[in-house]
């Protein structure tokens, strides 16, 4: 290897391991605040483990919090809207794409303008329309907006066109009606698709914010994780009467099932981007 | 709500025109198919028509109608009246609070998406272009670190960054050991915007009289240009880390894309590292860029969970956004009216820039 290259290698791993670190010590520090008492948080707020480990931050977010009851909502919430936005948003796609019928072309047509529609500006019409159904500080409130969403139909689709079309004839031919062809054979072919949809919808519901906090405000016992947490420290001005180690504590709580999704399942991640890029 | 990078959704931007080919064949075949395929294909699409409809559509239709109207969001809403344009008069031409807390807001996000874009971008394509280089191994730990923080609750990242800023966290310990002196910054209550503290180190203190007297929208010429302010500054610096990931992976894709030919033939023809870069990666990576972009550009204008967890538009209002005040008047000052004409105005202005954006990237070509 000539000197330049070699140079050049060890420039690019300083580079690299550089930005590693100062994307992932800030959730490493977290976790060791987690196990700190207040006091050596104030007197050690840089070191990455725990000097004498205690587990008052946790027990207080695992057994005396509010914690389990918004982890579970969460739990409700994100199944829910997923389960509905995989089932709904894959039978959308899959009737763009394959079944033959007028005003399919205007209906997709619509479906893309909608996502051109800033979430932000849903604001206050979502909080109107849930309260003239008489939905809000309900779980159903929670889920039913989530329920269905453009990019997963737009997704579903692509999946769709790319899929053979052979074997859904054969079914035809065997006597399966279009419902049985599209839940027998179709959807099981559309394995990996739905497996990024569902991880897109999973991460998506679990991290909501917004929703819940123009929805269940008013209802503690429907708070999901992000909200709940959210009510621990807000306005952080100045920010020193802040108990750090129960707020990570509880910021650890929520990244978790993310984080271990992520880990285990990262090339549905990274091909859910990536469809987006490459189609650019 | 996050920036559309941090929700990883795929692109609106990058949508091909709807494809009219599947199903063609099928034509050919008896009625009676047909038939049966028009009322399945209705059928499959109706529960989704249905929820957009019920949850997207319909919500836009009747906002709309509302911002016309004075309506506290507290009491049935056929108990609402109407007061024609008051509530865009309000914000935009007649001179109050109103006017100026929107003045305000708008200046604060311009700054964000002034800071954040370029860096957000710059730093992807970086890191992309770093990642994808052929000598270095350990591609996939480096890309899932750097992607991470992307998807995470924005809410539990508000946090750590609440302690990373706060006076005796990290940030400041680090600055400490870098400069001369102590720093003891205090990141979220500091309203002091960078651009008078610059000036205010050139011995600039106070307004020239031509930017102190004349105002727009309420603001002086002088507070417009004050440059984000030093809590706001901490938000940004948390966008950037946040959304980062998300774009690099975006640009990773497309420099996965290019031939591999296109390099090798550079490399024949003599071409330097810098010109292989300049001549022939960044112009096929021109779709990509302006797809990161936009993204960049509709998201950052909607900046409103880190807002609402750090800094709940203090200090002294440097940190209002628009879509910040959408929620504060409409939830917190019972102004649903004024709220919704807010969000859109904001709507127009994302429409505009894109649209603006377009037009000049378009140009060059």
């Amino acid at each position: 290897m000539s000197p330049v290259t070699a140079a050049r290698r060890a420039t690019g791993y300083l580079v690299l391991t550089a930005f590693a670190l100062i994307f992932i010590y800030p959730f490493i520090l977290s976790l060791a605040t987690t196990f700190k008492s207040r006091e050596e948080v104030a007197a050690e707020p840089v070191l990455p483990w725990p000097l004498n480990p205690e587990w008052r931050a946790w027990e207080n977010v695992l057994v005396h919090g509010d914690f389990p009851m918004w982890t579970l909502n969460s739990v409700i919430v994100t199944v829910g809207a997923t389960l509905l936005r995989i089932f709904l948003d894959s039978l959308a796609g899959y009737s763009l794409a394959r079944l033959d019928w007028r005003g399919r072309g205007p209906v997709f047509a619509a479906v893309l303008a909608v996502l051109a529609v800033p979430p932000i500006v849903l604001t206050i019409p979502r909080f109107l329309v849930l309260k003239e159904m008489g939905l809000l500080n309900s779980y159903a409130g929670l889920i039913l907006p989530l329920a269905v969403d453009a990019v997963g139909i737009f997704i579903m689709k692509q999946f769709f066109e790319a899929l053979p079309r052979e074997l859904e004839e054969a079914a035809r031919i065997d006597g399966a009606n279009i419902f049985q062809t599209y839940w027998r054979v179709v959807l099981p072919l559309a394995r990996p698709g739905i497996i990024t949809l569902a991880i897109l919808s999973f991460q998506g519901t679990w991290n909501e914010f917004l929703l819940p906090l123009i929805v269940v405000r008013a209802s503690p016992e429907h708070w999901t994780l992000p909200f709940g947490l959210s009510t621990l420290g807000r306005g952080g001005a100045g920010g020193q009467t802040f108990d750090y180690p129960v707020m990570l504590a509880g910021s650890m709580l929520t990244i978790l099932p993310v984080a271990i999704i992520f880990i285990v399942l990262q090339r549905f991640f990274v091909r859910g981007i990536a469809a987006g890029a490459v189609k650019g | 709500m996050v920036d559309a990078a941090r929700a990883g959704t795929a692109a609106p931007a990058a949508v091909p025109p709807p494809a009219g080919r599947p199903g063609r064949r099928l034509r050919r075949r008896p009625s009676r198919i047909r038939g049966r395929q028009a009322l399945a294909g209705w059928l499959f699409v109706a529960p989704a028509l249905l929820g957009l409809g019920l949850f997207l559509v319909a919500p836009i239709l009747m906002a709309f109608w509302v911002s016309f109207r004075d309506w506290s969001g507290l009491a049935p809403l056929d108990t609402s009246t109407p007061t024609g344009t008051e509530n865009y008069r309000d914000l935009l031409v007649e001179s109050g609070v109103v006017q100026s807390d929107f003045a305000k807001s708008l200046r604060n996000n311009f700054y964000y998406v002034l800071g954040v874009v370029p860096a957000q971008t710059a730093l992807s394509f970086f890191l992309a272009v770093v990642v994808n280089s052929k000598l270095l191994k350990g591609k996939t730990f480096f890309r899932t670190a750097f992607y991470f923080p992307s998807v995470t609750s924005s809410i539990a990242v508000a946090f750590i960054f609440i302690f990373l800023f706060s006076p005796s966290g990290v940030v400041n310990v680090l600055l400490s050991a870098l400069l001369p002196g102590t720093v003891e910054t205090v990141w979220l209550s500091e309203f002091k915007g960078v651009v008078h503290t610059v000036l205010g180190w050139l011995g600039v203190d106070t307004a020239p009289a031509f930017l102190g007297e004349h105002r727009l929208m309420g603001l002086s010429y002088w507070d417009w240009l004050s440059g984000p302010s030093v809590a706001l500054l901490a938000i940004m610096i948390l966008a950037t880390w946040t959304t980062t990931g998300t774009f690099m992976l975006m640009f990773l894709a497309g420099l996965q894309n290019i031939p591999e030919e296109l390099d090798e033939a550079s490399l024949i023809d003599g071409a330097t590292p810098r010109q292989r870069f300049f001549r022939v990666t960044l112009p096929l990576m021109r779709p990509t860029l302006f797809l990161v972009l936009t993204l960049g550009l509709i998201g950052t204008w909607q900046v409103f969970d880190q807002i609402y967890a750090m800094t709940a538009g203090g200090p002294q209002k440097t940190t209002l956004t628009p879509a910040y005040l959408i929620y504060r008047d409409g939830f917190e000052n019972s102004a649903m009216g004024r709220a919704a004409a807010i969000a859109f105005i904001l709507f127009a202005l994302i429409l505009a820039f894109t649209g603006i954006q377009r037009l000049l990237l378009r140009r060059e070509d």
